[in-house]
């Protein structure tokens, strides 16, 4: 099965950027489904990047972050061929988890 | 005598009918306490996340108050066409910062996302938040252990929750 995260890290001098996407559908719960229904939530909670076993940014979020989310940010160090550990936990005990190269 | 027995058995029917409502009540609270224990990250601020209110979601997420700052710069849109997709943008150059988080007061849950950073990871941060209704976008720094904030307001045409 493909990942549900994309990722993009690139190194750059003193820097590594991170930008990353995840499929995932976000459901706030309070939408209705076609039939009326109200789509139950399902929203990832944790979302955790790893560089060198050290965590360089946790993300909480609840339902109100958009569906399929995007995320930008960078950390001191991190060269190019470095790994980046990607894992997310959603309200359902899903989760995912990728290993990245630093570009 | 009748009325006073009337009276008793009133009571007592009362008596029981609030035991049943009272034992609903604990029975409907474990359940969805049980229900969420198994499925909640555990490091995830349940409480603050299911706040409803601004006062209660900071309380929750900081225990603490915050002062505006202008050392913080938040990127939104002034209008927002559909409020299931809005762009919002971090950013700030108060010094060691520990926690970044973005609340949307007129959101069902007032809390959108919350962002822990060790050292050495830059406090700047871009995502994707939805917006029910136009509302002030309220971000909250913390820095040197003091909570700064800014707000901006968007404007939203569709709103983002749903009906």
């Amino acid at each position: 099965m493909p990942s549900t995260i994309r990722v993009r890290a690139i190194a750059g001098g003193t820097s590594t950027e991170v930008q990353s996407l995840i499929q995932h559908p976000m459901d706030s719960g309070f939408i209705k489904d076609s039939t009326g229904k109200l789509i139950p939530p399902h929203y990832i909670e944790e979302l955790v990047f790893e560089h060198a076993g050290k965590k360089v940014l946790t993300a909480f979020w609840g339902p109100a972050v958009s569906k399929d989310p995007y995320i930008k940010f960078s950390f001191q160090g991190g060269k190019k061929g470095d790994e980046l550990k990607i894992s997310w936990t959603d309200n359902l005990g899903k989760s995912d988890s990728l290993t990245a190269k630093i570009g | 005598m009748p009325t006073a027995q009337n009276a008793r058995q009133g009571t007592t029917r009362r008596g029981a009918l609030k035991l049943l409502a009272a034992l609903g009540v604990v029975g409907g609270a474990l359940r969805s306490v049980a229900a969420r224990a198994g499925v909640d990250t555990p490091n995830w601020p349940a409480n603050a996340f299911h706040s409803k209110n601004q006062t209660d979601a900071v309380k929750a997420l900081y225990g603490k108050d915050f002062t505006p700052s202008d050392k913080i710069s938040l990127d939104v849109p002034e209008i927002a066409e559909n409020g299931a997709v809005v762009p919002v943008a971090l950013a700030t150059t108060l010094p060691n910062v520990t926690s970044m988080s973005i609340l949307v007061p007129e959101n069902p849950f007032t809390i959108a996302a919350s962002y822990t950073f060790p050292a050495g990871t830059a406090p700047s941060i871009a995502c994707r938040l939805k917006m029910a209704k136009t509302s002030e976008v309220l971000a909250l720094i913390e820095s040197d252990g003091k909570l700064f904030s800014t707000t901006k307001t968007v404007k939203v045409t569709l709103g983002g929750c749903g009906g």
